[in-house]
């Protein structure tokens, strides 16, 4: 689904992604995690086209198109979806109105027939319970006044709601406490299936004990310098980030 | 032929009681002395009024105008209430309806009510509106002839709206009205009331309109003023008002129209315990001029004031925002908040806003902010990362940014209108 080759980004003529590769096949959960600025959100970033982040080089495939000359929009509307570490208000914007235009704008783009009076709360009822999100933040401009853990229980809502190929989900789970942690889980949980992936860009291992990765990246100095299955978490849980520096450097 | 040389033949069409004549004559003569104001008057600095100083005007004779159609179009068909329409500066009964009133409530053109008794509006025209500041209410009140006369007596409470419309037509070239708006609310009375100027097509003329609000004991009034003048005509407007103790009075201004707008509103809060609320929303474009200059005196204690002023300007669109919040002396426990914000769309954008508090009591609350900026960037990525396209989403911030400032529009069918027009506006930005 997602092939990255040797990515390289930069912003303000800084490196930060210093040749990247990554592969995502449908069904799989990738966790990338790496201490503070090994370049994480700049991955998110990058894959969803954030402008102040400049691709100096090399290539993304997703699903047979070249992701890097899409605009945010079309990615989007291709089935990506970037779960955001800092949530944006938009006051004056309702969450209805919100999702009703990124709903007719992915289906216009795909030539489907725009929803024109629909029941918004019907219709995402049950999702907004998963998430424990009171029913009236639906009518509420987005974001405003939310508190942190609404605005990241509102990115995985709206996620299940946008239903994506393929879902990048930006340190979700930071500022968070144990319970938030556990329903944000459950939200991704039941996004997961054989159709679709995640890439959970993640600070902690504490998110992945409710969410098993399928592989855990490790991510320093723009570089994936070590990749495994999820006992890859346990072992930086117990040493740390310098642990895995040290080792990179004797293999 | 110039204001000043048009008016003796103006006094020969126009009769009236002696005290109109001499007010009269106090306005031109006022502003003959005056002249236009030039941009080195510190309050016209950023509002160069030369195009209307360099034109002349011929004063307006009432064109053919398919009233209905035309309230539909701007999307105010099916306002309910009292209805008084002024065709190019004229009363035009025939289009207007006037309804069943309470008892005592006197509402219709004011030419006729000064043939008819103009000893009821004696004690009034003329006294909000001094002639010696402003050179275009001196000129307004030299050339008092007709506008909407609104006198409400004491303890009169009326749900229904007074909607008042001045239509300009265009019909002679180069034309000008000089409106005047009289609302009285007496004691313990509440009103609401519309005042809304509509152009047709792309013509040039000039409307120098002149609001005087008085406002007795315990009043309450609503007013919304709504601008949708022809994009290539002049809008110079005054509002006087006049708020005596326990009063109060909101003002919300949409503003459009208009090649070049000056707002200017002053309210007098002339005792205690009186609640102000002045609001506006202005949209530019083009070349528009906007310009709102507020003022409102705290002459005593316990009055609290409200502003907040909102402008989207696109383009090379030029707006200016003054607010002048003076505190007295004696005004003690003054609350006087003013925010004003501007949204800037493109870079040739301009605004020049200033806030400008003058306080002599200490013991106030007065607090102040001004914002000009651009579309959040942030928010722009983040509506675009779910798929919406740049234009949809400069369109939904926008709309947003500007909704903000009709949400609190107590009139609900006004609102839906405002809501209208910015939608078919912006949304498809």
């Amino acid at each position: 689904m997602l092939e990255i080759k040797d990515l390289r980004a930069e912003v303000e003529c800084t490196p930060i992604l210093k040749g990247l590769n990554l592969s995502v096949k449908s069904g799989e959960v990738h966790a990338i995690m790496g201490p503070n600025g090994s370049g994480k959100s700049t991955l998110a970033q990058v894959l969803a086209g954030h402008e102040a982040f400049k691709v100096t080089g090399g290539s993304v495939d997703f699903d047979g198109k070249d992701l890097l000359a899409l605009a945010p929009e079309e990615r989007a509307c291709e089935g990506v979806f970037l779960g955001f570490q800092y949530p944006v208000e938009i006051p004056g914007v309702s969450n209805t109105y919100f999702l009703k235009a990124a709903i007719n704008a992915i289906r216009k783009y795909r030539n489907e027939d725009v929803l024109d009076a629909i029941d918004f709360l019907k219709m995402f009822k049950s999702s907004m319970k998963l998430l424990d999100l009171d029913e009236s933040l639906i009518n509420r401009p987005v974001n405003e006044g939310f508190s942190g853990g609404e605005k990241k229980r509102n990115e995985v809502f709206q996620m299940l709601v946008l239903n994506p190929k393929l879902a990048i989900l930006d340190e979700t789970d930071s500022g968070l406490d144990i319970d938030a942690v556990k329903i944000v889980a459950k939200g991704i949980s039941q996004f997961r299936n054989d159709n679709n992936a995640i890439v959970l860009v993640t600070h902690y291992q504490r998110l992945l004990d409710y969410i098993e990765p399928d592989f855990i990246h490790v991510l320093s100095d723009g570089k994936i310098v070590r990749s495994g299955t999820k006992e890859l978490a346990l072992e930086l849980e117990e040493h740390g980030y310098d642990w895995l520096k040290n080792g990179d450097s004797q293999n | 032929m110039s204001f000043t040389e048009q008016h003796p033949a103006f006094l020969k069409t126009t009769g009236g009681p002696d005290w109109l004549g001499e007010l009269r004559n106090a306005g031109i003569a006022r502003f003959a002395k005056l002249g236009f104001p030039t941009t080195r008057d510190e309050n016209w600095r950023f509002t160069d009024v030369s195009p209307i100083r360099q034109t002349t005007f011929t004063p307006a004779t009432p064109g053919a105008c398919d009233v209905a159609r035309l309230l539909q179009n701007s999307g105010c068909g099916d306002w309910p209430g009292h209805r008084l329409v002024f065709i190019d500066g004229v009363f035009t009964p025939a289009q207007s309806d006037v309804g069943t009133l309470p008892a005592g409530v006197r509402l219709g053109g004011l030419a006729d009510m000064l043939a008819e008794t103009p000893e009821a509006l004696q004690p009034y025209l003329g006294t909000g509106a001094v002639v010696n500041g402003n050179s275009f209410t001196a000129l307004n009140t030299g050339y008092i002839r007709d506008g909407a006369a609104i006198l409400v007596p004491d303890n009169i409470d009326d749900s229904a709206t007074i909607n008042v419309w001045y239509i300009s037509t265009g019909a002679t070239a180069n034309a000008v009205t000089q409106p005047r708006t009289l609302i009285v609310v007496g004691r313990n009375s509440n009103f609401t009331v519309t005042e809304n100027y509509l152009g047709t097509g792309d013509a040039c003329y000039f409307t120098n309109a002149v609001t005087e609000v008085m406002l007795a004991e315990n009043a309450a009034l609503d007013h919304t003023k709504m601008q949708l003048e022809s994009e290539t005509a002049y809008h110079i407007a005054a509002m006087h008002v006049h708020a005596a103790r326990n009063s109060r009075f909101k003002s919300h201004a949409f503003t459009s129209g208009g090649a070049i707008t000056r707002n200017t509103i002053n309210a007098q809060l002339d005792g205690e315990n009186i609640e102000c609320t002045l609001n506006g929303l202005y949209l530019g474009r083009g070349r528009q001029l906007i310009d709102n200059h507020t003022c409102i005196e705290h002459a005593h204690p316990n009055c609290n004031s409200y502003e907040i002023y909102k402008g989207i300007l696109d383009d090379k669109a030029r707006g200016v925002f003054n607010g002048r919040i003076h505190v007295w002396q004696d005004a003690q426990k003054t609350d006087a908040l003013q925010t004003n914000r501007a949204l800037l769309l493109s870079d040739d954008a301009r605004v020049n806003t200033k806030p400008e508090l003058e306080i002599y009591a200490d013991d106030v609350r007065c607090t102040h902010g001004a914002t000009i900026g651009q579309l959040d960037e942030a928010g722009l990525f983040y509506l675009r990362s779910r798929g919406i396209d740049t234009k949809t989403a400069r369109g939904i911030l926008t709309y947003a940014f500007a909704c903000e400032a009709v949400t609190d529009i107590e009139s609900q069918p006004v609102r839906d209108t405002i809501e209208q027009f910015l939608i078919d506006r912006y949304r498809q930005l």
